[in-house]
Order: C-alpha cells, then sequence, then structure tokens
C-alpha cells in the first residue's frame, strides 16, 4: 500500500504544526501516522446513509438543559498576579517575545 | 501489609468523621503511611533508567501536598468540633488526575510543557469536593495530557505500576488515579474518560470507575484533550463511593456552559434499590474485536479474552437471579468503527486544544537563543511536547485539512451519529430492546506488561474498543470489578446506560457488588498490599 502522508505533506503538516523534528522522531512519527490511517480507512467502506447527520456531541442540548449564557458583566478579577507569574519572561506587566517576523503586503 | 483506617470506604470515612469517632488527621496520617510504602521513587521528568525497585511499586503521585492536605484535614476535625458539618465527604482522601487545575499547585498534565505551570484557579470538580469535606493529598499521573491507555506516555516516569501486578500498566490514562484507589493510598480519584479513560484503568486495576454522561460533570479548570467527549467521573473502591462522589461533584456550573441543567438526584440514597424488572442487555458486538491487522492493515475480527467474556455472562446471571431481565442479542452495530472515528475527531480537536501551548504565556519555553518568535514557537513545542502530543497534532492537521476534511472529518461525526443511534436504539421506551442498561466487557484483555504495547499507537488505541463508543454517544458508563483472571489480574465488567441514567447504573452496579461480596475473590488484595 503506498504511503498516505509522503515525506513532503509529512514537512509541511510539521510547519502547520509549529514542530521541529530530528529525523529518527520524524520517521517514527510519520510511519504511526501512516498506521492510523489504515485504522481510519475503515470508515470509507461504510455506506452513510443521507439522513446521517453530523454529531458534534454526543447528548443533544435540549434548550430545557441547556445554560443560559450568562450576563455580559464585567467581573473584577485578583488573578492577574497570578496568571502573570506563570509567563516565561516579563518586562513589567508586558510578556516578552523574540522578534516577530512580518511580511509586507504588496 | 494490614488493613489500615486509609482501606475504609469514603462512605465509612466520611460517616465516621462526621460522627466525631474518626479524626480527619487520623486517615490522613494512615493514607500517607501508606504511600510511604507503596509509591516507590517519585515520577520526575529526570531520564528514566530503569531501576530494581521500579516494577515492585505504585509511582502515583506526580505531587504530593501534604502541608495543604494536613491544612484541610485540621479544618475538617475543627468543624466537628465546633458542632457543624464539615460536609458529606468529611475526611475522605482524595487523589486529583493531574489534568485538573487545583490553585497553587502544580498541574502538569503529565507534560514537560506543563511541568511548572502552577494553577492560579481550582476546576469546578476539584472545589466541590474540597468544599465537602474532601482532603486532597496530591496530584496523579496520567498519560501525557491524557494520550494513552497504559499511563506509559507520561513525561514523569517511573510510569505507575499495577498495584496487582506492578509489572503490568495500570491502564490509562487515568492510571495515577485507579492504581493510588487499589493500594489504598486515596479512597477517591478524580479521572476523566474521553475514550475509557477512567473506566479502563479502572478495570485494569479492580477498582469501580465512573464516566458520566458528557454534561453532567463541569469540565471547567480540566485541561482539555478533545472538548467534545472529555468527562471527568469518579474512581472508587466500591459503588457507594462512586455514588458518593458522583453526587457531590455533578451539576450545572456558571463557568461551563456545556454542564447540562439536569437535576442531581441523590445516588447514594437510592442505591439499595432492587433490579427487579430491570432489562439488561447483552450485544454480541461487545464480544468480539475487530482491528486491523498492524503489518496489512487489514481488519482482523477475534473473540474478547475467554475469562473476560465469562465474566460478563456470570454477571448477567447474577443480575437475574436478582429478578433483572436478560436480554440477548441486542445489535449495537457500529461498536467497531468507535476507534477509527475517534482516531479523527479526538485528533482534529486535540491540535486545536494544543496550539495554546506556545512558551509565551506559560508552561515551557525553550531556554536557547532563537531567531525570532516562530523559532521560539517551534523549539519550545519541540522539547516540550512527547511523542503523544505531537502524533494527535500532525494527525489533527491532516484530517482536517481542507482536502481531506470531508472524507476523513466530516465523515468521522457522520459515523459517531450511527454509534449514537445504537444507543438510542438499545434504550427507546417503545423499541425492541427497551434496555435499562447494557452490560458488556470493559476491555478485551487484562492488565498487559509495561512496554509490551506502548510504541505501537493503534495497537494501544484499540484497548480503548468496548469503551469509546460511550464517549462518542456522551452515555454513563461504570466499570466494575467482576473477578480475577487465571493470573491473578482483575476482570472489568461495564454497564452502559441512557442520558443521565447514572443513578440506574449505579443502582445495577451496587446489586452486583451486593451479589457478588461473599465470592472469594473478593477478599483478594493488589500484591503490593501482600508484601
Amino acid at each position: 500500500m503506498t504511503e498516505a502522508i509522503t515525506a513532503e505533506i509529512f514537512r509541511h503538516l510539521v510547519d502547520l504544526a509549529a514542530l521541529e523534528l530530528d529525523e529518527s522522531e520524524a520517521e517514527y512519527l510519520r510511519a504511526q501516522l501512516n498506521s492510523q490511517l489504515k485504522a481510519i480507512r475503515e470508515l470509507e467502506a461504510i455506506t452513510l446513509e443521507d439522513t446521517a447527520g453530523i454529531t458534534s456531541h454526543g447528548v443533544p442540548y435540549t434548550p430545557e438543559i441547556s445554560s443560559l449564557p450568562r450576563d455580559d458583566l464585567p467581573v473584577r478579577s485578583d488573578l492577574a498576579d497570578a496568571i502573570l507569574k506563570q509567563a516565561p519572561e516579563v518586562d513589567g506587566r508586558y510578556l516578552v517575545v523574540p522578534d516577530i517576523p512580518h511580511t509586507e503586503l504588496a | 501489609m494490614t488493613t489500615a483506617l486509609c482501606d475504609l470506604s469514603a462512605v465509612e470515612i466520611a460517616r465516621s468523621v462526621r460522627e466525631g469517632s474518626l479524626r480527619a488527621e487520623q486517615v490522613l496520617d494512615s493514607a500517607l503511611e501508606r504511600i510511604r510504602a507503596v509509591e516507590g521513587r517519585p515520577p520526575s521528568l529526570e531520564r528514566y533508567e530503569l531501576q530494581a525497585d521500579d516494577r515492585s511499586k505504585v509511582h502515583a503521585f506526580i505531587t504530593l501536598t501534604e502541608a495543604r492536605a494536613r491544612a484541610q484535614a485540621r479544618a475538617v476535625d475543627g468543624t466537628v468540633a465546633e458542632g457543624k458539618d464539615p460536609g458529606v465527604l468529611a475526611g475522605v482522601p482524595l487523589g486529583v488526575k493531574d489534568i485538573f487545575c487545583v490553585a497553587g499547585t502544580p498541574s502538569t498534565a503529565g507534560s514537560r510543557i506543563l511541568a511548572n505551570f502552577v494553577a492560579p484557579y481550582t476546576a469546578t470538580p476539584v472545589a466541590r469536593l474540597e468544599a465537602a469535606g474532601a482532603v486532597t493529598l496530591g496530584k496523579v499521573n496520567l498519560d501525557e495530557f491524557t494520550f494513552g491507555s497504559s499511563n506509559e506516555s507520561t513525561a514523569f516516569r517511573p510510569p505507575p505500576g499495577n498495584p496487582w501486578d506492578p509489572g503490568r500498566v495500570p491502564g490509562g490514562s487515568s492510571g495515577g488515579s485507579a492504581a493510588a484507589v487499589a493500594a489504598g493510598e486515596v479512597a477517591l480519584s478524580l479521572g476523566t474518560d474521553t475514550a475509557g479513560s477512567i473506566r479502563q484503568p479502572a478495570a485494569f486495576c479492580g477498582v469501580v470507575g465512573m464516566k458520566p454522561t458528557y454534561g453532567r460533570v463541569s469540565r471547567y479548570g480540566l485541561i482539555a484533550f478533545a472538548s467534545s467527549l472529555d468527562c471527568p467521573g469518579p474512581v472508587a473502591r466500591t459503588v457507594g463511593d462512586a455514588a458518593l462522589m458522583l453526587g457531590v461533584m455533578a451539576g450545572a456550573d456558571v463557568h461551563d456552559a456545556t454542564a447540562a441543567l439536569v437535576p442531581v438526584p441523590d445516588y447514594l440514597g437510592g442505591l439499595e434499590q432492587d433490579v427487579r424488572g430491570l432489562r439488561i442487555g447483552l450485544s454480541p458486538d461487545y464480544f468480539k474485536l475487530r482491528y486491523p491487522d498492524p503489518q496489512t492493515g487489514e481488519l482482523r475480527e477475534q473473540p474478547i479474552t475467554p475469562e473476560i467474556e465469562t465474566a460478563v455472562r456470570s454477571a448477567a446471571e447474577a443480575l437475574a437471579r436478582q429478578g433483572a431481565e436478560i436480554v440477548e442479542n441486542v445489535p449495537m452495530p457500529n461498536t467497531h468503527l468507535g476507534i477509527p472515528a475517534y482516531f479523527v475527531i479526538s485528533r482534529v480537536e486535540a491540535a486545536s486544544n494544543l496550539h495554546r501551548y506556545d512558551g509565551v504565556k506559560y508552561g515551557f519555553r525553550y531556554p536557547g537563543p532563537v531567531s525570532d518568535l516562530k523559532e521560539l514557537y517551534r523549539k519550545s513545542r519541540a522539547a516540550g511536547f512527547g511523542r503523544q502530543p505531537k502524533l494527535r497534532i500532525l494527525m489533527g492537521m491532516y484530517v482536517s485539512a481542507e482536502q481531506y476534511e470531508k472524507g476523513y472529518y466530516q465523515r468521522a461525526l457522520r459515523v459517531r451519529t450511527l454509534i449514537r443511534r445504537d444507543f438510542e436504539q438499545a434504550f427507546d421506551r417503545v423499541g425492541a430492546h427497551r434496555l435499562d442498561a447494557l452490560l458488556t466487557a470493559t476491555t478485551p484483555t487484562t492488565a498487559f506488561e509495561l512496554d509490551a504495547v506502548y510504541g505501537d499507537s493503534v495497537l494501544m488505541q484499540y484497548a480503548d474498543l468496548l469503551t469509546v463508543p460511550a464517549d462518542h454517544a456522551g452515555v454513563p458508563g461504570i466499570s466494575l470489578p467482576a473477578g480475577l483472571d487465571a493470573q491473578r489480574l482483575p476482570i472489568g465488567i461495564q454497564l452502559l446506560g441512557p442520558d443521565f441514567s447514572e443513578a440506574r447504573l449505579l443502582q445495577i452496579g451496587r446489586a452486583y457488588e451486593r451479589q457478588t461480596q461473599a465470592e472469594p475473590w473478593r477478599a483478594a488484595r493488589p500484591k503490593v498490599l501482600s508484601q
């Protein structure tokens, strides 16, 4: 069986996923992906009737059991310092990041 | 090892603490003593090399929060001393799967990328359990971001061992939860189930694990894997303990719009009702396995392990003796599609959820020089994620790409409809079968050896073959201990029911527990407790 995820497609996926892989890791992951796709292919063999709509989650959320949206009210939070404390690098109350690459639009 | 206070059920502990005949601190001391006896070296991010003692210990805890637990236990005892009620879980030792945020404690998700993350807030289920008097001993191990069925993908190693045979896996992803409960380190553990991650380890470790209906328990503060599937739920040693814990956690939550507005029944109160007249189904589709050959990809079919099938049929007979009506040959024809559909749906959701880990806002950041922000993302994610998250992100990107999305993702969502339909037809009150519950095996096999399956992501996923359909459908399920196999490893059986039928499943589970109370296997103890 030919590989669905070729080395070229795989490189593109790695780029989209914002990852970097060494050669042996890339080889292992690509083989696993192709192996998983073989399992997924079982889905292709079945006939789906037109009436089988999509289910985005199993339990139907009828109005009776669904929460109403909360009122859109400002609430003061005392968590800002605890959240900022988790940042790897800060300058005062700003998060620090390296240069952000940008492309000039023509 | 002698039986200790920490081996009491949560129901007994809470009752005694509330009455004043037992102090929460005594229970805590007993649990800490057990932890010291069975844990072995703590799991860490250090390069893992197997040591002689590793495969005889449990290694369930990533983080022990002894001081926090001590303060909670003293507060419970103080409340009792003042003549006030400390809550229905007073003094009950609790282990929290390290996928839930608990304020002020590391919340790692079993991943290097969150190893240094200290949660600024507490997840709703944990907050409710603690408000009811539970004493949180710490955070227990899991597969990285819950991605696995053996707990071996955790970045914190040694991985947990199965208390019945620590050379074997405890299952996953809530492996630390099930192992800690089985070993008596805690009475209760909060787990999550996305494809079977509560029920499968519960079965492997000989404890009770319940996946509630999707929306029964709030996901607020749960580090997300697959948001349309993730369900927090209880891991306990008895059905009564699971009922007690679920009753505390369940219910609507202003912080989670998917937590359904469905009243929470008194799960414990209705537990002893008999099962006379209840219709319990058996399906041939749950007695066989269909999976792709690892080499050729061709579909193979084989029966589940005979000892496990025997346990399921014996359970049906036990329930029939109490007046339940057993309905044979209930068709669940789409069961075998659960894993292929899950490979697609869960990966798309995981890829989306994992994009937030970027080395900027929190968590691991690559410490070396980088040229720009994109390189920082790539290097932080490359060094921070283990193989499972990488694999799931890449598959999620592939099957949701524009040119493949219709063939894979949309198709999988439609297959999910077919799986849901199987359950709707089985439980239809005016249908052919009119089931109150479906009785199945929880797992195709008992616990496998460490390193035996890890590395083969397809074979590992098929460990969830019998549990994942309920996750797709959103319906509740409970795994119950149902004996030991010839190797003295626990066997688990599973009850599945209609939406929000947890009370009924617990009631049937309790009836089975009562009926089998005198059987010799009930007196057996895990190997780590008999050393």
